[in-house]
């Protein structure tokens, strides 16, 4: 935290300093300059007790060695993070694949539907802006159970991908199982993008509706056809929505572990699984903070990659 | 130039209106769920699980509560919602307001604090804040998801609020105190008003953030059941139609919300 007393780029800090001025007033703009960390003092305590601090206390555990019954010590006992990284790494590795596809996924979906409501809605935007929200106000979980339905053994979507022979190339592809799809990878990847797929329009939508629909005519006034306009000037200038948007679903899909625990079966555990089950049920928290601190680290080294690749750096 | 034939002016409006065609289908990929819950709320299943038609009944929506500890949790999850929307909003604003506001040293590594929370895989969060409880030997309920929850909305409540602060014109403030308002007369007059659809839209979505949140709660509840922890369980030991039947719920009242809001948007502007 900063010093309460620190030089300001306020007005207010010369009036402060001022020898030329009153006493009094040179009080008052001093108090005046207190405000912002009057104002700033609940919340942010709030954060570091309750986030910061549990990160740093993470970081501790993660060094420790010991059982539930004796207590654990810290050690530093690095060795946790190199046998939770082998023991682990077909989840992790599961984790960010999943992650991306879905990411992919949401993306396709997702603009030409954030596309069609910047642009083609017209007086129907409200509506559309209204049901892409809505699902949100149903408990996710129960939304995703209802994948179960939609995706069981005897159901259309499973009967229609049979007849149309879809799901003996998926099984071959290693993407289903058995003809099924629940309990599988893709039923798994399907609930990702679903559920994640809001965090892509949303912020692709932002985008979107910025750009000057004068643009287009312009393109479309110097002969290019509508492909390449969506090419050379739609895509790019929407491109913060893009990165926001693959953002917004990547980093909290790597970790989630609903979809595969109620969509998926034991050989789709994802990382957050195994950090549930270690911290839940094993009681393991040494191995628990471990992974934890690896799947950060994971994300952050390939968020700064991609924001670093796709050149946008003054967005985060 | 001979007119096009059937197939071949169908393709063409399907090529033209590609745009139209994928936004609806994706539209219908992200309402299906919904619209199976519904359904299936007016489901009588054989057995535990909720999954395969059989037949119509109302018994259901006649007895929502039918089913032990489901109306409990439910209300434990609105009581901690409306706490954590109500903390977590008064909290973000004056945050939002000291960054949108002042100038001051410590601006970029608040705003990195603020941050960090909503780029953080929850179950991160949720494990650390766990292990700190633990370690302090605080018992797990109520107060511990409230903390949390608090914790984790802040940040989404100070983006709201500070975009909509940050767009609106300082003279009018200005103008405010050559007219001889006092601060407070300012602040309650002009700024809270002009900020409040900023504070709305902080407060909702912590209130849905709340009321919906299971990664976290999942980690810092201990043995106490709140509405998505309840849904969880049943995940495994088999899916009243209640459940269904308050998600129906829970959308329809959604909905009617924004329409009603809309609707009075609408009037105030027209008016």
């Amino acid at each position: 935290m900063a010093h309460p007393q620190a030089p300001a780029a306020d007005s207010a800090t010369d009036s402060a300093t001022d020898p030329e001025v009153p006493p009094a007033l040179r009080a008052a703009a001093r108090r005046k300059k207190l405000v912002p960390y009057w104002l700033l003092l609940p919340g942010i305590l709030w954060l570091l007790v309750f986030f910061a601090a549990p990160l740093v206390y993470q970081a501790s555990t993660s060094v420790q060695t010991g059982s539930l019954e004796e207590g654990f010590e810290v050690t530093w006992h690095f060795a946790t993070y190199w046998d939770a990284a082998t023991e682990y790494y077909p989840q992790f590795l599961r984790s960010v694949g999943y992650a991306a596809t879905a990411t992919v996924g949401c993306l396709a979906l997702g603009y030409p539907l954030a596309y069609l409501i910047a642009f083609k809605a017209g007086r129907w935007r409200n509506v559309l802006m209204i049901l892409v929200i809505a699902p949100f106000f149903t408990s996710f979980l129960i939304r995703t159970l209802a994948w179960k339905t939609i995706l069981s053994d005897g159901g259309p979507v499973v009967s229609a991908l049979n007849s149309l022979h879809i799901l003996g190339l998926t099984d071959a592809l290693g993407i289903t199982e058995g003809h099924r799809v629940l309990a599988t990878p893709l039923a798994v990847v399907c609930g990702l993008t679903y559920n994640f797929l809001p965090f892509m329009i949303l912020p692709l939508y932002t985008s979107l509706e910025r750009i000057d629909p004068r643009l287009h005519e312009a393109a479309g006034d110097l002969y290019a056809k509508p492909l390449t306009t969506f090419r050379k000037v739609t895509f790019p200038l929407s491109m913060p929505g893009v990165v926001a948007g693959t953002l917004l679903t990547f980093i909290p899909a790597t970790g989630d572990y609903i979809n595969a625990e109620l969509l998926g079966s034991t050989d789709q555990k994802m990382i957050g699984n195994v950090i549930q089950s270690q911290f839940l049920r094993v009681l393991d928290y040494p191995t628990a903070a471990a992974l934890s601190f690896i799947l950060m680290a994971a994300i952050l080294a390939m968020v700064t990659l991609y924001i670093r690749k796709s050149g946008t750096e003054d967005l985060v | 130039m001979p007119a096009p034939s059937g197939p071949s002016r169908l393709l063409r409006l399907l090529r033209r209106n590609l745009v139209v065609i994928a936004g609806l289908a994706t539209l219908c990929y992200l309402l299906l769920p919904n619209v199976i819950v519904t359904v299936f709320s007016f489901n009588k299943p054989n057995g535990r699980f909720n999954y395969e038609w059989q037949r119509f009944s109302t018994d259901a929506w006649a007895d929502p509560c039918g089913v032990a500890d489901l109306c409990g949790s439910l209300s434990l999850s609105l009581r901690i919602a409306v706490w954590a929307t109500i903390g977590s909003t008064v909290l973000g604003t004056m945050i939002a307001f000291a960054l949108a506001r002042y100038r001051f040293r410590a601006r970029s590594s608040v705003s990195t604090l603020l941050f960090l929370p909503m780029a953080m895989p929850e179950v991160v969060m949720a494990a650390s804040l766990a292990t700190l409880f633990l370690n302090m030997g605080v018992s797990f309920g109520f107060w511990t998801i409230l903390i949390a929850h608090i914790m984790f909305c802040l940040s989404f409540v100070v983006t709201a609020v500070k975009a909509r602060v940050m767009s609106m014109d300082p003279r009018l403030e200005q103008a405010a105190q050559d007219l001889y308002a006092t601060p407070l007369q300012t602040f309650l007059r002009v700024t809270l008003p002009i900020a409040a659809p900023g504070i709305a839209a902080g407060a909702l979505l912590s209130f849905a953030l709340s009321f919906d949140d299971f990664i976290i709660t999942n980690f810092n509840a201990g043995s106490t059941v709140t509405f998505p922890m309840f849904v969880w369980g049943s995940a495994q030991r088999g899916t009243p139609v209640q459940i269904n039947v308050i998600g129906t719920a829970m959308f329809v009242i959604a909905v009617l919300c924004v329409l009603v809001g809309q609707l009075a948007g609408g009037r105030r502007k027209r008016s």
